[in-house]
Formats: structure tokens, C-alpha cells, sequence
């Protein structure tokens, strides 16, 4: 079975931003997951779902190595071990601090 | 069990955790590739014998994050796991692979698949790079906390299986792992996050990451991702693959056709002139040689494209191009089937599965037949070398292989507006759906696998040779020779014959882009496979010519047509849907004949126009 531990977000106090609005080199940890661009082309929670999927859940350190050309887009994060490749866009929905 | 001994073992792991080479370490030669019914979604189906006798049919089944699918590839792996496809016996045990240096992923996998209720065990595979790169893992805690058996494996190292066979009997054979119903269900955002935290959690008390990480694949990652010098070198590597085509290809090719020219002197001098001498020289060796000539291109291409694959480049390249392919309404995810369809767009249309989006999908299947495929090669050699002189210019570069080099761009950007046009025209509106992909570890090619790849196309061309270009050939020679001109008749035998009153028919139509009718002729066969239309042009040339035209067909032409003719035949091969196995692989993949017909009428268009305007053009200038 799997375990249901909703850990409430800990980083009180802290500030969290959108992962899609930081520079190349940022370090940090995922606040949060929380989508609100309804305009991706993808239902809110399908984006959630495949945002976890990678690997992209509370807690999970996350470092962007790398930047696209044109707008800096796409990004490339480093999350826990593996690298995902994704767009700033979809990068809005993970809070991190 | 079901049946007397066998059992059923499904592959489930998430892509890139080496799957598919842990499927060839165990079933070696014994695998057999096929269709699923009703979908072409590849079916790669093994057979093994543990150490204990029992049989096992294995089935690899395409890679997935989870058992939620997203893409038709995915709904197989689904599928065949939960046991829903009537052709398919539900698997009696489940192996979940994983790549033992990146666990987070397939761990949170293993949690869902438990679900399902079958007898379960994780492969910890590529176990040599894990222990190589520091990664400790404890695998009887990480076995006791997720609640399956955990083996490791090395998939490309001889005996690197030996423990999942024997850990397969055991669980084959434990009654403790009695099948239970299954309890999966599309797990929701809230209990896929619990299952990573879980996952991590497991890995937390089971792992030990080394305080270095790989640091090669990100250094390399600096330049090769770097905004700027990464795309330098795509392009880079990009012409120099497709001067390899041309200069790496020569000596073989050379080779090949000399070989056939020998075979074709031989039967000549050895057969009494008259039909059947006829039939087996013009017909057969000379048409059949005048395409297998080009099986050293087409290998070279695909071993640049195997190379690429293996060594993890290809997910970099769809994230270099995304942006650029973004502008055009194609998806980065695109880059990986576009390429493919350089070599032909057959695999390049089935390999867009992977794109979720359907309209994303859609695009791509649309304007992949424009990327110039291998079967383009032929007829495109053959006109270059009969029309464009071997220059040097710039002291480095052949003028041939930059007109080779203008041709695949001009494919690529026809491509790049026609997806431009489909998305202004058919969903402006809609918003373009996300790119989320997993960038792998480098990882260096294996030579054996590279091989097999080789040996599979290979094969797969030699085929068509064999079959559809053969029967091609002897139409081909039956329609350039039948009927035989009345006694007394002047002028070459062919004027006579079915193809010349095929081509004359034809000829009102594509007399205004500049071609005869001999080229017409070759245009019709030239639907089965683009490259016949060289052999159809050899055989119906070489009949009209007699012997010793035979086999140099690209003298002949630069004698025989005008310098317009050849480059609006050039055009033409740019755009025209001259590929019938490509309709038919979009009707099937699209599921619908409308866009079969799309494609069809948008690439006759555009073939027609563009031979048109080079021919004039080129007429206009002085090349008529």
C-alpha cells in the first residue's frame, strides 16, 4: 500500500518562486507543486501527475545545469540524481526555495 | 503457469534503464520482432530456459514512467501488464528493470506494478557502472522494504544474467507469490506522490550515492548543452554525417557496382542473345545492382543514427532543437522521429508513438515523409554525379556534396513550414503541449549492439531488394520490352513497347516541369520504393540503348536530358509522395484515410510546383 504522509510544506518563513523564472547554476529544494497556468495544453492535474512522474515532488533537491538558446528555453534540472529536460513554462508550476 | 511448463515474463521498466540489452542478454538469437494486432506498436517476444528447464517467453515491452499511459506505446505496456490484450497471455512473473545508477523513477514503478497483484522482482541492471561510479546499495534492505526480490544484472557482460535466471525459478516456482487480483488503478497526483516519497524514502536507507557524482556526463553536458556551441556541433555533426554518406560510402559502393558489372558481362557472354538474356541482364542484375549500389549509404546513415542513440546524444538533441522545432508547431520530441526519417520514413512515423500529444503527432507523421529519406539517395546520387561536376571549392568542400547538402536542407525546411502552415491553419488556438524528457547518462555505443542494429536494417533493405524492387524490375522489363516492335520497324525497340505509350500518356502532364517520358515511365514504379525509379531508368535505357549503354546509366543521362530536366527531377524528388509503404504506414498510424490523402495531395503540390519553377528558372538562365 502506499503511505499517505501529507507533510505539510516546512519552509515556513521561507520565500518560494517558480522554478521557470530562475538563472542557470540555482540550487534549491521543491516547496511545492502546484499548477496554475491553465494555459499548457495540458489538464492542471495531468501536469501535476507527469511532474511527479520525473521525479519532481517536495523535498527533491533540484539544480538547473543547463539553458537553451532562444529565451533560455528549455531548461535542463538536475533533480535528486537524474537530469530532466522540460520547459519554463511547465517549470512555473514547481515552487522552489 | 499457465501450460505445461512455460511461463510468461513481462519487461517493464522506464526508458532508458537498459531493457531492452538485459532482453537481448537473455534471449539472445532466440527473439522474434513483430506487430502487435491492431497496432504497430513493435512486439519483441523472446524464448529462455532457466537453469532448472523451465521454458520462458519473454516479451520487452516499450518503456514507461508509469503504468498511466499517455502514448499508444505505452497503452501496450499497460495493457500486456494488466492482461486486457486478447492476443496477449497475461504475464505469469514481472520483471522490472532498472538502471541501478538512477533509482528514483523505476522505484516509484516497482510500488505501482506491486499492484498488480502478479509475482514481481526488480532488476538492478548496468550494475557494473553503479559499483564503478561509487553507488552502494544494499540489496537485501532495498528487497525487504520494497517487498520484492531484487537481482542484479549486467546486461552486456557474458553470464552478467546468471542471477536473474536463477532468481526467476525461484520465483517460478514459489508458491508464496501465488497470483493475486489485481488492485491497480491510474494512481492520482496525491498517491503518486506518496509512492516517490516512499521510493526516495526506500533508497534514503538502501543507497549510498557517491559524494562525487558523474561528473563526465555533465562536463560533457557544458559543451554539448552549451546554448550556443551545442548547436555548432549538432550542425556539425549533422554535415559531417551526411559528407560520410557520400565520401565514406564511395570505395564500397564502387566495389558493388563493379561486381554487378562483372555478373552482367558474364551472363551477357554465357546466354545466347534474345529474351532471356535480355530479362536476366537488364532486368534483373542490372536493375536490382543499380539499388543494392547504395546499401553502403544507407548503412552509414543508420550507423551515424545507432551511434547517436546509444550514447544518449539524441534526447540532447531534441532539447537543443526544442525551441527551434517549437517555432515551426513541431514538438522537441519530434527531433528523434525526423531524424530517423532521414533514413526512412517508415521507422521515423512509427517512432513518433513516443509523442503523447496527438496533434503533436499528428504534425510529425504529416511532414516526416519531406525529410529526405535513403531511398532519395539513389536517385539523387545518380543525378548529381551525372550532372554536377566534382569540384572543390573553398579548398575543402565538394560541390556535389554541398548540392547533396542544399537538397536535405531544402527537405528540412519545406518541413518546418508546412508544420508551420498545419499548425496556423488546423490549431492556432490551441496551446502547445508540454516537452518533458530525461536526459540519460552518456553511455559509450556497444559494438555488438550497433552491430545488430547494422545487420537488422541490412537485412530489412536486402529484402526489399529481394521482394518489392525485384518484382518491380521485371515489370519494369516486361513493360519496356512487350510488345516487340513489327518486323522492319526503325528506331530503338522501346518506342514500341507498353512503357513508351504509359509515358507518352503521361507526358502531356509533366512535359511542363521538363520531364520526358522515359522519366515518367520510371515515375510509376517509382510509387513501390523512390530508388526503382533509378533502376526503372537504367532498365528502359539500357533497352533502348543496347549493350553498351548498359550500365554506365549516368553517362547516358547527361546526354540524354538537359540540365533543367535533371534539376527539376531533383526537385521534384525533394516533395513528391513517390513512397506507397509510407501512405500506408500514415493511414495505419493515423488511423484514418483523410490524412493519408492530406499528405499525399500537399506533397504532389508541392512537388509539382517546385519542379515547375526550377525548370523554368533553370530554362530561363540557359540550362534548357
Amino acid at each position: 500500500m502506499f503511505l499517505f504522509d501529507q507533510t505539510p510544506p516546512a519552509a515556513a518563513g521561507k520565500t518560494s518562486s517558480p522554478l521557470g523564472r530562475a538563472q542557470a547554476g540555482f540550487r534549491g529544494r521543491i516547496h511545492a507543486i502546484e499548477v496554475t497556468d491553465a494555459d499548457c495544453g495540458l489538464h492542471p492535474d495531468e501536469l501535476e501527475r507527469r511532474l511527479i512522474e520525473l521525479g519532481f515532488v517536495e523535498g527533491a533537491s533540484v539544480e538547473i545545469l543547463h539553458e537553451g538558446m532562444f529565451g533560455r528555453d528549455p531548461i535542463a534540472v538536475r533533480v535528486n540524481h537524474a537530469t530532466i529536460a522540460l520547459r519554463r513554462r511547465e517549470a512555473m508550476a514547481i515552487l522552489v526555495t | 503457469m499457465s501450460g505445461a511448463g512455460a511461463c510468461n515474463c513481462a519487461l517493464v521498466g522506464t526508458p532508458n534503464s537498459g531493457k531492452t540489452a538485459l532482453f537481448n542478454a537473455l534471449t539472445g538469437s532466440r527473439q522474434k520482432v513483430a506487430n502487435y494486432p491492431g497496432v504497430t506498436v513493435e512486439r519483441k517476444a523472446g524464448a529462455l530456459t532457466t537453469p532448472a528447464g523451465l521454458s520462458v517467453k519473454v516479451v520487452d515491452l516499450p518503456g514507461t514512467y508509469s503504468l498511466r499511459a499517455r502514448s499508444p506505446d505505452e497503452e501496450v505496456t499497460r495493457d500486456v501488464v494488466l492482461g486486457r490484450l486478447q492476443s496477449e497471455p497475461p504475464p505469469d512473473v514481472i520483471l522490472c528493470v532498472a538502471d541501478a545508477t538512477n533509482l528514483r523513477l523505476s522505484l516509484r514503478l516497482v510500488l505501482e506494478l506491486k499492484r498488480v497483484g502478479r509475482p514481481l522482482m526488480l532488476v538492478l541492471n548496468m550494475f557494473d557502472i553503479a559499483k564503478r561510479r561509487g553507488v552502494e546499495i544494499d540489496i537485501a534492505r532495498m528487497a525487504a522494504e520494497l517487498g520484492v526480490p531484487v537481482v542484479t544484472a549486467i546486461a552486456i557482460r557474458k553470464g552478467g544474467t546468471e542471477e536473474v535466471l536463477r532468481r526467476l525459478d525461484e520465483l517460478a516456482a514459489d508458491h508464496a507469490h501465488v497470483r493475486q487480483a489485481s488492485s491497480w488503478q491510474a494512481p492520482t497526483s496525491t498517491e503518486l506522490r506518496a509512492a516517490q516519497r516512499e521510493a526516495d524514502a526506500i533508497i534514503r536507507s538502501s543507497v549510498k550515492m557517491p559524494v562525487k557524482p558523474d561528473n563526465l556526463t555533465t562536463r560533457l553536458d557544458a559543451v554539448l548543452l552549451h546554448p550556443v556551441a551545442g548547436l555548432i556541433i549538432l550542425f556539425v555533426i549533422l554535415f559531417v554525417m551526411f559528407q560520410a554518406v557520400f565520401a565514406w560510402a564511395q570505395p564500397l559502393m564502387s566495389t558493388i557496382s563493379l561486381g554487378f558489372d562483372w555478373i552482367g558481362a558474364e551472363v551477357h557472354a554465357a546466354l545466347p542473345p534474345g529474351l532471356l538474356q535480355s530479362f536476366i541482364e537488364h532486368g534483373v542484375i542490372s536493375g536490382v545492382g543499380s539499388v543494392i549500389v547504395f546499401l553502403p549509404q544507407i548503412l552509414t546513415l543508420f550507423l551515424f543514427i545507432l551511434l547517436l542513440e546509444d550514447l544518449g546524444y539524441m534526447a540532447r538533441a531534441a532539447f537543443l532543437m526544442d525551441r527551434i522545432m517549437g517555432g515551426a508547431g513541431l514538438h522537441g520530441r519530434a527531433f528523434i522521429p525526423l531524424l530517423s526519417s532521414f533514413a526512412c520514413a517508415i521507422p521515423g512515423i512509427m517512432a513518433t508513438r513516443v509523442i503523447d500529444n496527438k496533434r503533436d503527432r499528428l504534425t510529425t507523421i504529416l511532414v516526416a515523409p519531406l525529410m529526405t529519406c535513403s531511398a532519395r539517395i539513389p536517385v539523387y546520387t545518380l543525378i548529381i554525379g551525372a550532372f554536377i561536376p566534382a569540384h572543390q571549392i573553398w579548398g575543402w568542400a565538394n560541390l556535389q556534396g554541398l548540392v547533396m547538402f542544399g537538397l536535405y536542407a531544402a527537405g528540412i525546411f519545406s518541413a518546418l513550414g508546412v508544420s508551420f502552415l498545419f499548425k496556423f491553419f488546423f490549431w492556432r488556438d490551441d496551446p502547445s503541449p508540454p516537452f518533458m524528457l530525461e536526459l540519460p547518462d552518456y553511455k559509450l555505443p556497444r559494438v555488438k549492439s550497433v552491430a545488430l542494429g547494422l545487420y537488422t536494417r541490412a537485412k530489412a533493405f536486402l529484402t526489399r531488394a529481394g521482394t518489392t524492387i525485384f518484382s518491380m524490375m521485371v515489370l519494369i522489363w516486361f513493360l519496356a520490352s512487350f510488345p516487340r516492335p513489327p518486323a522492319g520497324a526503325a528506331g530503338p525497340a522501346i518506342n514500341y513497347s507498353l512503357a513508351a505509350a504509359i509515358g507518352r500518356f503521361m507526358e502531356p502532364v509533366l512535359k511542363p516541369i521538363g520531364f520526358n517520358w522515359q522519366i515518367d515511365v520510371a515515375l510509376v514504379p517509382g510509387m513501390a520504393a523512390r530508388e526503382v525509379a533509378v533502376a526503372a531508368l537504367g532498365t528502359v535505357y539500357s533497352i533502348q540503348g543496347g549493350n553498351e549503354a548498359a550500365q554506365q546509366i549516368g553517362h547516358v543521362l547527361a546526354g540524354q536530358w538537359s540540365l533543367a530536366t535533371a534539376l527539376a527531377l531533383l526537385a521534384w524528388y525533394i516533395f513528391a509522395p513517390q513512397c506507397a509503404s509510407t501512405l500506408a504506414v500514415i493511414r495505419r498510424e493515423t488511423g484514418s484515410w483523410k490524412w493519408m490523402a492530406v499528405t499525399f495531395g500537399y506533397m504532389m503540390v508541392l512537388a509539382y510546383v517546385a519542379a515547375f519553377a526550377t525548370y523554368h528558372i533553370a530554362v530561363a538562365l540557359g540550362a534548357g
